[in-house]
């Protein structure tokens, strides 16, 4: 589909590769992140983490810590109002702040080793370590339990007493670990098995991972005498952030102003709330302002998948640990698993089960790469049967226009098929291979948000531009932000300067996630540049004494149009801004919207990798990415987006796993051996950029961000048996299981 | 009258009724009948569901029209990069 | 127990701070001498974010005590522009969209620059090992690479 929207009007900047306007700061060091900032007076906090996965807190004595000279306040979970259990929305999310508020502080139990137990600030970060050692808790440790399937069965160790199984007939009268059974169902699966001439039926098992951003969790938070709060933090929004500081604190929302810093990495792992409510806590009790940062330790401890080759049955079983409280991604893993088919009968299954591990935060497409994972596999192991190729066979069954989802809709216009195409273009497919490499191709699936979203344009006195949006940037948002409001306006890029705003300046505005900021961002700043073309016809038909219908706004003026017009000079946005007072007062618009309209964006990878047979190893030689982003506003930071999500996907295929004891504490809390991706471990990611718009954005915009991450898994455990011959079913496929697997298939002579 | 159908573990509280066929002309009249129908779907309908209307989804939306024609399905809410709390 | 009194010289200005014992040069830094372009990513010299020179050298100030820099020549990210003029390798990144979140960047710069002043003519290969030591979770690494090869040409032309 070649349609290009433009809004009606010329686009001189989206679809260019602008310099982001906030990229001096960011390559001088002078762009301020979470733990950047400081305020005169501050105190440093520091939070005692259980060592425990499963134990009763008997008891909390603080006495001797508070006593510590340099020492000005201690927390526990007296200090945090107990919440019932309800679902309630916390700007537009369904949050059950009983499991927040003793996941931020542990109450009754700790529930994973990591778990806050309790917090202190002090004049010095040396003192606040101490303090800590001074604390005095009692245990009572309980037998854990941190494998999922062992969580479901009957008698394991039980983590809630108050947790029914939602979603069983009859009710469960009994607790048990499993929060949740959901289930999709499309057709009749059970006639579509019977109908298949092939069933190919596989167990998958994957490892929970990290989202593995380089900066660390920080707030820093300033509490007055009336209660009204100050805070700073790293965030992927700070709205939400506002909602449960205020929820957990007691505190009306507009009492507490939450800025974003700039954010050194999120990938969901930044949506919800750890240090934030602590420091407020904290600066609370001391009257002073506090700052805390989490170590990289802490990080991983404490924040948390008929022989024509026509698919006529599709069936899935997926059980998800949520860590120590419900709320696992099953339900999207269970939505998007066969969401890139059109497959006549399909049944999905999904658990959410508990767990003593850290309560999972989203990651990225959270649940959609675990389940497209299984699928793609399955999928590879049908072309084999069939004797057919990959693409071919994905091709076939490819849902398009009009396909009906698993989940229920029928899909608007998708670029599943153009990315299929793309990649069967390519050299890469085209290129042979040597032994022991392989050759590996899946596609992928995510639904894409919109939601609520403001964005301010303001005109200042000279004829420049300042763009407020909501929307932390975790990016280059605001290079495309920018980009949007110069081609609306009609002005050159660099007049525009944008900031993200803080809680205080504009209306909730959701989160940066579900793939939704350039999206909703975009559609926020059209809306507000409409408003100012409106305001400016307005003042210039009255400056012409002309009726409305007789001036318009294009190429970056007000010109009056029909007879006669040709005796009105066209005025621009910085003429309108000179006389701004004089016809009225300031001109601005805003932007206030609940974006609908989001389109799924769907890819396919292609990767070749070579295995080092002697130790395990596995080596990426070329990877390209095709992906649909209906239109790339800023083509570079959209193959950005492409390029880092394959390489988290190569790193959870190939090395990423939280690695536990027996003891159910965590081996692998740092950098060193919770192994991501290092530049030497991957080569150039090609990116194409395939563009089938959606309609109902103005620019045919859709969310990029998250399908990158969901097909490597699959693509790569494809290549693997084309390398070696062995179906890998669990993930990763690092060294050691990889020279196993080698060896177990040697031994058994079938090499 | 549009046709309407309840996706995931919304029919386990009707009683395994997942099917509808309703005059509603907005999403705020089919949440009104179907609570008039089934009570217990009330709560769950208010918060934490999104509607898809002839294949586009909607997330929190009441005012949102709905054709005499139309194909509703209400699902799970969609939140993405950021978990669902139910 | 007393701290420290140490004066070193810090993007060619002469310094002077007290720091404890066991502060590294990072907490210096950052903290003391206020220069927080140099990031704590892991305090465990595994993610590059805190790179510095010391004496010409690449270090993670992370892996450096503050009271062991007496006397010695520092260089951070906030000494690579000279004046308005970006160096190259800044200019490049900007170009190249080489920084999503930038939190690695002053990393990565100071890293590279390193790299180039001691091998003005390095492979795909060698860039991608040199750079092994620096974490970047967003780019995948693809356009950090093309932006070092570039500046690399810029400057051998001189």
């Amino acid at each position: 589909m070649a349609e290009t929207l433009t809004n009606g009007h010329t686009q001189s900047y989206v679809g260019t590769r602008t310099i982001r306007p906030d990229g001096v700061d960011k390559v001088t060091g002078r762009a301020r992140f979470g733990a950047d900032f400081s305020l005169p007076g501050q105190l440093i906090g520091r939070v005692l983490r259980s060592p425990h996965p499963h134990a009763r807190i008997v008891a909390i004595d603080t006495a001797k810590a508070e006593a510590l000279p340099g020492v000005k306040a201690v927390i526990t979970r007296d200090d945090f109002a107990d919440q019932p259990s309800e679902f309630i929305p916390a700007g537009e999310m369904m949050m059950n702040y009983k499991d927040v508020v003793r996941n931020v502080m542990a109450r009754e139990k700790a529930l994973y080793e990591g778990h806050a137990v309790a917090a202190v600030a002090a004049t010095s970060a040396a003192i606040a370590r101490r303090a800590l050692k001074l604390i005095d808790v009692k245990y009572e440790v309980l037998p854990h339990v941190i494998d999922v399937v062992e969580a479901m069965k009957p008698g394991a160790p039980l983590l809630h007493d108050d947790l029914f199984t939602v979603g069983v007939e009859p009710k469960p009268d009994k607790p048990s670990n499993v929060a949740k059974r959901i289930e999709i169902a499309l057709g009749d699966i059970e006639a579509g098995f019977k109908k298949a001439d092939v069933v190919v039926e596989r167990e998958f098992k994957t490892a929970p991972v990290h989202q593995g951003y380089i900066e660390p969790h920080a707030a820093l938070a300033s509490v007055s005498e009336d209660g009204s709060t100050e805070l700073w933090c790293c965030t992927q929004g700070h709205f939400i952030v506002r909602a449960h500081c205020a929820r957990l604190l007691g505190l009306d929302i507009g009492k507490i102003r939450v800025t974003a810093s700039e954010i050194g990495g999120g990938f969901g792992g930044k949506t919800v709330v750890y240090l934030e409510p602590l420091a407020i806590a904290l600066s609370r009790k001391a009257k002073r302002p506090v700052k805390m940062v989490m170590s990289r330790e802490e990080g991983f401890k404490a924040s948390g998948p008929t022989k024509d080759g026509k698919f006529v049955a599709g069936f899935a079983e997926l059980k998800y640990q949520a860590g120590a409280f419900q709320g696992s991604p099953v339900q999207p893993g269970v939505m998007c698993a066969y969401a890139p088919y059109d497959i006549e009968n399909v049944k999905v299954i999904g658990y959410d089960v508990v767990s003593n591990r850290p309560k999972v935060a989203a990651y990225r497409a959270p649940g959609a790469p675990i389940s497209e994972f299984a699928v793609e596999s399955v999928v590879d192991e049908i072309a084999k049967k069939l004797g057919l190729d990959p693409i071919d066979l994905r091709m076939m069954n490819a849902a398009r226009e009009g396909t009906k989802a698993a989940y229920g809709p029928k899909f608007g216009p998708i670029g599943l098929e153009e990315t299929l195409n793309s990649i069967k273009k390519t050299e890469h497919w085209n290129t042979p291979l040597r032994k022991w490499q392989g050759r590996g191709v899946a596609s992928g699936f995510w639904f894409n948000i919109g939601g609520e979203t403001c964005a301010s344009l303001t005109i200042n006195e000279d004829g420049t531009v300042s763009l407020m949006a909501g929307t932390p940037d975790i990016g280059g948002l605001r290079a495309s932000l920018s980009m949007v409001a110069a081609d609306e306006l009609g002005i050159p890029y660099d007049k525009v300067r944008p900031i993200i705003g803080d809680t205080r300046s504009l209306g909730f505005t959701f989160l940066t996630g579900g793939s939704r900021s350039a999206f909703s961002g975009s559609m926020a700043i059209v809306e507000a540049a409409k408003q100012i073309k409106a305001e400016l016809c307005a003042r210039a038909a009255k400056l012409w004494e002309l009726k409305p219908d007789q001036v318009e706004f294009a190429g970056g003026s007000v010109k009056a149009v029909g007879a006669g017009s040709e005796k009105f000079k066209p005025m621009s946005i910085a003429d309108f801004a000179k006389i701004a007072g004089k016809t009225g007062g300031p001109i601005g618009g805003y932007g206030r919207i609940n974006a609908q309209g989001a389109g799924p964006s769907l890819g396919t990878h292609l990767v070749d990798l070579e295995v080092d047979p002697e130790t395990g190893r596995v080596t990426i030689l070329r990877y390209t990415v095709a992906q649909d982003a209906g239109r790339a506003i800023h083509p570079s930071y959209v193959e950005g987006q492409f390029q880092g999500g394959a390489v988290q996907g190569i790193g959870w295929a190939l090395n990423e796993e939280y690695v536990y004891g027996e003891d159910g504490k965590l081996q692998n809390a740092g950098f060193l051996d919770y192994r991501m991706p290092v530049a030497s471990d991957v080569p150039m990611i090609d990116a194409i950029l395939v563009e089938v718009a959606n309609p109902k954005h103005p620019y045919g915009v859709r969310g990029v961000g998250e399908t990158p991450i969901v097909p490597p898994l699959g693509a790569i455990a494809n290549a693997m048996e084309a390398a070696t011959g062995i179906r890998f079913t669990e993930l990763p496929m690092s060294p050691p299981k990889v020279l196993k697997a080698l060896k177990d298939k040697g031994a058994n002579g079938k090499n | 009258m549009a046709k309407v159908v309840l996706i995931g573990n919304l029919a386990q509280l009707t009683g395994g009724v997942a099917e509808f066929t309703l005059s509603a002309t907005s999403v705020k009249q089919l949440y009104q009948q179907l609570t008039a129908l089934h009570p217990e779907l009330g709560p769950h309908l208010q918060e934490g569901v999104a509607v898809a209307i002839d294949g586009q989804i909607y997330q929190e939306t009441l005012l949102e029209p709905i054709g005499p024609d139309s194909e509703v399905f209400i699902l799970p809410q969609i939140a993405g990069g950021c978990r669902v709390g139910r | 127990m007393a701290k420290h009194h140490i004066e070193a010289v810090v993007n060619g200005d002469a310094v002077e701070f007290l720091c404890e014992t066991e502060e590294t040069l990072l907490d210096v830094l950052r903290d003391t001498l206020n220069l927080t372009g140099s990031k704590e990513g892991c305090a465990s010299g595994d993610c590059g974010a805190c790179s510095v020179t010391l004496d010409g050298r690449l270090v993670c100030s992370c892996l450096v005590l503050g009271c062991e820099v007496g006397g010695r020549r520092i260089e951070t990210i906030e000494g690579m522009a000279k004046g308005e003029a970006l160096h190259p390798l800044q200019q490049r990144f900007l170009e190249h969209a080489a920084l999503q979140c930038g939190i690695c960047t002053p990393g990565f710069l100071v890293a590279s620059k390193a790299l180039l002043e001691r091998t003005p003519n390095p492979s795909e290969h060698e860039i991608r090992f040199w750079l092994a030591g620096n974490l970047c979770r967003c780019t995948g690494y693809d356009k950090i690479v093309s932006a070092v090869q570039d500046a690399a040409a810029t400057l051998r032309k001189g």
